[in-house]
């Protein structure tokens, strides 16, 4: 499928772990993936399966201890704006700064553009996720959703090589949530920004995601890599794609269950 | 199956029909007088406006004016020493002085806590320092003070040092440590330098604990100062507030004394109630970090 072109981020047999104040955890077991341009690349598994973990591993706050990620075949060695990060957490916004400072101020900080610029490219991206009119507001009077359409906008004014995405709706409601897929993937298709996109939602994995990375709970390994047209299709087995997922994730558990109640 | 729930009651769907005709007021402006009692500034002006009747009132009962003279006899003398120049030029002698120690303090303050953040010795060192000084009255260091530095505005620098820098040292310190973790990352994500990192996601970051630092060591300074000068005295470029207060109850002039007092007050509440309410105003909560 991809003979010939080169993935832009390569993560080769990674294995994460992270001390914790009597425990080594280990959060992923030699993980690997390639990511392609404008994938909508979405790494799900369930609470504790080493996923974001993984992600800041992407980012290069946390280093591998066996394995190496690749970036356009460059080692990943510490953070940089070629990885722009979206978190879950609402105050990811700079309080101290307009939301039209903190777009500018992330394209300033990173010395991508000068100052008049960044204002011009921060409107820019401000318009397209339609907030125009809370430019000049600070954060704390907007909603949880303008929050993260803010840092989106803001990830998206870097123009990074890639877009790391940590559960960036989790913090949302159902229909708040549901409105930012459909908005993400508009933008996608306005400029096919490559991203990669952290969830525990199944159903969020199948609506955003191209390709789909299957993690194992505690430590993390790959379970599979499964393709979604974003519409939850029927496949050759007769099942919708979410329901096959669910079964390659809690296929142990299940077969637990009926061998114990067998 | 024999099903022991109760079988759901069956009711027909009611829709109503809204509208917010006969409700009376749905929103109407405040009347002057609620909108007045809604100032907060004029209410605490009212009590101040009591309060002086009463001291007034008091004072002509007593009727005594070397033990309580009367609030008109004290803003009669405040004016008068206002006007002779002896007030504010003995505010003026005391403010710069306060300023020289203030400054020094958040220097050594500004310091201290760099060397915190930078290591964990030093930020053991400004733990220790802080919990053995912080308790420690500036006012108890002035025998030592006029040791070693004698009679002179050195001394009184000396205790403003120690009445600032660890009450903002300590405050500044636990500002940057309650830096979320997520602006740090935010911070090193878009490869900000060291420097820019500590000026443009520490400080802000921390600003509501480093406002409140610089709130308290001005209020202990302050305090410090008054009471510092009516030890030491006036030295050759002239007295102090505090000064002013102790030569005025050797010569009994009480109108005056209470009318240095009135001025240690006033100061105060302008620093506390304007200059820093202003810069909250323009900072924290303005962003949000402080309501």
């Amino acid at each position: 499928m991809s003979d010939g072109v080169a993935p832009i981020l390569a993560v080769k047999g990674v294995t994460l772990q992270y001390q914790t104040r009597d425990h080594l955890v280990t959060a992923t077991y030699r993980v690997s993936f390639d990511i392609y341009r404008s994938d909508r690349y979405v790494i799900l598994g369930p609470s504790g399966c080493g996923k974001s973990t993984l992600l800041k591993a992407v980012g290069g706050f946390i280093r591998p201890v066996e394995g190496e990620i690749r970036l356009n075949d460059k080692s990943i060695t510490r953070p940089g704006p070629d990885r722009v990060l979206v978190f879950q957490e609402f105050d990811q916004l700079l309080p101290w700064k307009t939301v039209k400072q903190n777009i500018a101020f992330a394209l300033t900080a990173s010395g991508k553009l000068g100052g008049k610029e960044a204002e011009t490219r921060a409107l820019h991206y401000i318009d397209k996720v339609g907030l125009t009119k809370f430019a000049d507001n600070y954060p704390h009077t907007l909603s949880g959703g303008m929050k993260q359409r803010v840092a989106i906008a803001r990830g998206m004014a870097m123009e990074p090589e890639i877009l790391l995405m940590d559960e960036p709706f989790a913090a949302l409601d159902a229909l708040t949530r549901a409105k930012m897929q459909e908005e993400l993937l508009q933008l996608w298709d306005d400029t096919k920004f490559t991203v990669l996109f952290v969830t525990h939602s199944i159903t969020e994995a199948v609506r955003v995601g191209n390709r789909i990375l299957l993690l194992s709970a505690h430590p993390g390994q790959v379970k599979g890599e499964i393709n979604s047209s974003g519409t939850d299709d029927i496949g050759s087995d007769g099942r919708p794609l979410s329901d096959r997922i669910e079964h390659l994730l809690f296929e142990q558990h299940i077969a637990d269950r009926s061998t114990t109640h067998g | 199956m024999a099903d022991a729930r109760p079988v759901l009651h069956p009711r027909p769907e009611v829709i109503y029909q809204v509208s917010t005709a006969g409700i009376g007021v749905v929103q109407r402006p405040l009347s002057i007088g609620q909108r007045l009692a809604n100032q907060g500034g004029l209410r605490k002006l009212l009590v101040l406006v009591i309060l002086a009747l009463i001291w007034e009132g008091y004072a002509r009962w007593l009727n005594n004016d070397l033990l309580f003279p009367t609030f008109s006899a004290t803003v009669t003398a405040f004016w008068q020493s206002t006007l002779s120049g002896e007030l504010p030029a003995a505010t003026w002698y005391s403010m710069k002085i306060l300023f020289q120690g203030y400054a020094a303090g958040l220097l050594l303050a500004g310091l201290l806590t760099a060397f915190a953040s930078a290591t964990r010795i030093g930020a053991d060192l400004l733990e220790v320092l802080t919990a053995m000084f912080n308790p420690l009255p500036s006012i108890a260091l002035l025998p030592l003070a006029m040791i070693w530095f004698g009679l002179g505005t050195g001394g009184i620098i000396f205790v403003l040092i120690h009445a600032v820098l660890w009450s903002v040292a300590l405050n500044t310190h636990s500002g940057f440590r309650g830096v979320s973790p997520t602006w740090r990352m935010v911070g090193q994500n878009y490869g900000l330098s060291d420097l820019g990192y500590v000026v443009r996601i520490l400080i802000p970051g921390a600003f509501p604990s480093i406002l409140t630092g610089l709130k308290i060591g001005w209020a202990f300074a302050w305090r410090t100062l008054i009471a510092a000068e009516l030890v030491f005295g006036a030295n050759s470029g002239g007295g102090g507030l505090g000064w002013f207060i102790f030569q005025s109850k050797n010569s009994l002039e009480i109108p005056s004394v209470f009318a240095g007092l009135l001025t240690v007050i006033l100061l105060g509440l302008f620093v506390e109630n304007f200059v820093f309410i202003t810069a909250e105003k323009l900072t924290v909560r303005r962003w949000g970090m402080q309501h």
